[in-house]
């Protein structure tokens, strides 16, 4: 007869099996009180998965946020296993979230005024007037034609961005391929402060 | 009567000052009373592994010369989670005691301890002597925090942040560093993600010469690495930032030529995102490599085996499972004089993932590497004949720690379980201090362990075992056991009791979901007095099992700082 024997599942069938033979011969525990697999009680909803391990304070700029890419929900997980570290899991996530959008620059864009930011992949775009009116699409707004000497002077709203070093630049000033390996993220300035701008 | 020591204790005291380690110290202190004085008066490092065994005054009482203290908190089953937020381990009481008996403390180095801003504060303060800081896996703090001790310790020779839960509120920390500051010998911020501003960055650097450790975060270019290397070819250790932007022909150049100045390189890390074209720009510094860790670099095969080719005197290797088994055959070619091996998991949760590393690459580097002596392994099948193999190869195993993911998974040819693998390990290792096992287990295991592994200090055990006699041939049989960590195992009071007489010579015990109860815990609490067991309780769990328990001697009296969830018996 053959024997089937299944760890994974809750069932002990070992104990229910019919077998020829004298009892408590067999290579398995007979006096388990339970099984050793993964217990009812301790498993984490699926939809925590991933994220189940993200403590409060947590250095994390991948919280939340990011929704597109998530993979689908694994299987229902054990809590703590395999035993990885918070730190290195965080790491890990964020590595396939660079893959997953095939190292795509996804930076935020804000607009004065909107209730919620939305988020662009800069690498999408080859120039500053694709951006630009990628930009307007997106928002229902008009930018207008950028100057070196008056920035985006005769409109309601300047685009700018923030760079490397956490300074606010108006877009369009250096190069594209500069501008694309040194934005960190957009906000679209509207009103009395954007018509300031290019006028220094 | 007592003879009289024939020589004075300012003697005694000069010649016990040479020992080092807290080993010989405590053997030292325990030969007769002069010598205990002796020792306590000229000891200036104080370790100590569970920060409840001990209270700070008590510390502070009997050695009066501290200026190095190295305090270890939580269970290691918090780094996954299983321990309750707010448990403790807090190091701010340790710091108001040493504010007023060791106000020259110079190092602090913590490991699972909670933290909070106002302690980082109030150590940057209260130490005008304070040197070095080592933080790892801890939490409760924020970059705040890094800023005061950079603002305040002006003797600073030590800044490492590995691993820790840190909130990272921005990079501007870095920049408090004073322009007159230049003692740093030692700066690892792997750990923050946020950008740092790079020309603060570039000036501490410049001006610290005798920096010998440099480990930048992700958020660190490659084009900046090679400013920075230019100003600090004399590092022993660099920890790159992320290794993946374009770069031109002339850039690539020029980082490969600053590389190649690092006369003095023997460790590497980060290579965070690394792209495979430009690994070549590390082979000068290879050459000299003793430590290399790839476990952010998602490498494949073939980048890892060129890259391996140039790194002979290689001594420890981590790596991502995505060099799969190939790249283990090429450690396994390229490496003779590698002693410790790790390999971490690039995607642990994904159970449709059927790549990574099998029993195949093990075997592979353990014919290859016959000095290897610690191995951390993440695999998803393994096999008895295997691991047999493996420590045929390799008998001079100290830690020994196989993950088989999948929870109580057998040996997927034989469809047996892996008893037989950890058998031939403790039998044949006979120099094996540390143990993690994993895979379908029964009690034989742990018979195996108890008759044999006769060095063990501390094990760790998943999913395992068929009933209480597991654990009890663990107890009984492994005399030099120090730390034992169990979860999801069906041991019950039988086996808890089992070790009452030997937790008093143990650092601590842990059991999680197993079958415990809250009486077998109290039996323990009444009969073993100077034991603290500790229940964690879950929501919604049965009042009378001991859901998570935690067991450890202790000579300061139950804690007074555990949180409701936590009850002391």
């Amino acid at each position: 007869m053959e024997r089937r024997v299944n760890y994974e599942n809750d069932l002990n069938l070992m104990a229910t099996e019919l077998r020829l033979g004298l009892p408590g011969c067999g290579d398995d525990e007979p006096q388990r009180k339970t099984n050793p697999s993964i217990r009812n009680n301790k498993r984490t909803a699926p939809e925590i998965s991933e994220v189940s391990s993200s403590e409060s304070s947590s250095s994390i700029t991948m919280s939340g946020s990011d929704d597109q890419d998530s993979p689908p929900p694994a299987k229902e997980q054990v809590v703590g296993w395999p035993p990885i570290r918070s730190y290195r899991k965080n790491c890990l996530q964020s590595s396939k979230r660079n893959e997953v959008e095939g190292m795509g620059m996804y930076v935020k864009v804000s607009v004065d005024g909107a209730p919620y930011l939305r988020k662009i992949d800069l690498k999408v775009y080859r120039s500053y007037p694709q951006l630009l009116k990628a930009l307007e699409n997106m928002f229902k707004l008009t930018i207008g034609a950028y100057s070196k000497r008056e920035g985006y002077n005769g409109s309601d709203y300047a685009p700018t961005y923030e760079d490397k070093d956490g300074d606010w630049m108006l877009v369009g000033d250096v190069p594209w391929e500069m501008f694309i390996s040194s934005c960190k993220r957009l906000r679209i300035m509207k009103g009395s402060e954007a018509r300031g701008l290019g006028c220094v | 009567s007592t003879r009289r020591s024939s020589f004075p204790d300012e003697v005694l005291e000069r010649v016990l000052s040479l020992l080092k380690t807290h080993r010989d110290r405590s053997s030292v202190s325990l030969v007769c009373k002069d010598w205990y004085n002796a020792e306590r008066w000229s000891r200036t490092h104080v370790f100590i592994g569970n920060c409840y065994s001990v209270s700070p005054e008590i510390v502070a009482r009997r050695f009066p010369k501290i200026r190095s203290v190295t305090l270890k908190g939580k269970p290691r089953f918090s780094d996954f989670n299983l321990v309750p937020e707010n448990w403790g381990a807090d190091i701010h009481a340790w710091l108001v005691v040493f504010a007023a008996k060791y106000p020259f403390l110079e190092e602090l180095r913590l490991k699972r301890m909670a933290i909070s801003d106002e302690s980082l504060e109030f150590l940057a303060v209260s130490f005008p002597n304070f040197k070095a800081l080592s933080l790892l896996s801890c939490d409760g703090f924020s970059t705040n925090g890094l800023a005061a001790i950079a603002t305040h310790c002006k003797n600073l020779t030590e800044l490492d942040i590995q691993e820790n839960g840190i909130d990272d509120k921005g990079g501007s920390w870095l920049s408090c560093f004073p322009e007159s500051f230049t003692s740093l010998e030692v700066l690892n911020f792997a750990n923050l993600s946020s950008d740092i501003k790079f020309d603060a960055l570039e000036r501490l650097v410049g001006r610290c010469k005798s920096m010998r450790v440099l480990k930048l975060n992700r958020s660190v270019s490659l084009e900046q690495l090679q400013r920075l290397l230019v100003n600090a070819p004399q590092l022993a250790e660099l920890g790159t930032g992320s290794f993946s932007e374009e770069l031109t022909f002339r850039q690539y150049v020029e980082l490969e030529s600053a590389l190649s100045n690092c006369k003095n390189m023997h460790t590497l890390s980060g290579l965070w995102d690394a792209k495979g074209i430009y690994l070549p720009a590390l082979y000068p510094v290879c050459t000299h490599l003793t430590f290399l860790n790839l476990s952010y670099a998602a490498l494949r095969s073939d980048e890892l085996a060129k890259l391996l080719a140039h790194c002979p005197r290689l001594k420890r290797l981590w790596v991502l499972d995505t060099v799969e088994d190939k790249g283990l055959e090429a450690v396994g070619l390229n490496c003779p004089l590698l002693e410790e091996l790790r390999v971490f998991p690039a995607d642990p949760f994904d159970e449709e993932i059927i790549h990574g590393v099998t029993e195949a690459g093990f075997v592979a580097v353990s014919f290859g590497c016959p000095r290897l002596h610690y191995v951390l392994y993440f695999c998803r099948q393994m096999t008895n004949a295997a691991v047999a193999t493996i420590v045929q190869n390799c008998p001079d195993f100290t830690h020994f720690r196989l993950c088989i993911m999948n929870p109580g998974q057998p040996d997927y040819i034989t469809n047996e379980p892996m008893d037989e693998a950890f058998g031939a390990v403790v039998k044949t290792c006979t120099k094996l201090q540390r143990l993690s096992v994993s895979g379908r287990l029964t009690d034989l295991t742990f018979e195996y362990i108890g008759r044999y592994a006769k060095n063990l200090e501390t094990l760790s055990v998943a999913f395992a075992g068929s009933s209480d006699w597991g654990m009890q041939c663990v107890m009984g049989g492994c005399s030099k056991l120090r730390k034992l960590e169990i979860r999801d195992c069906p041991f019950g009071n039988a086996a808890l009791l089992s070790g009452l007489e030997k937790y008093e010579s143990m650092r601590s015990l842990w059991m999680s979901a197993c079958n415990v109860t809250m009486n077998g815990c109290r039996l323990l609490a009444r009969e073993m007095p100077r034991l603290n067991v500790e229940v964690m309780k879950e929501d919604g769990s049965d009042d009378s099992q001991a859901d998570k328990v935690y067991v450890y001697r202790s000579i300061a009296g139950p804690r007074r700082d555990a949180p409701p969830s936590v009850l002391t018996l």
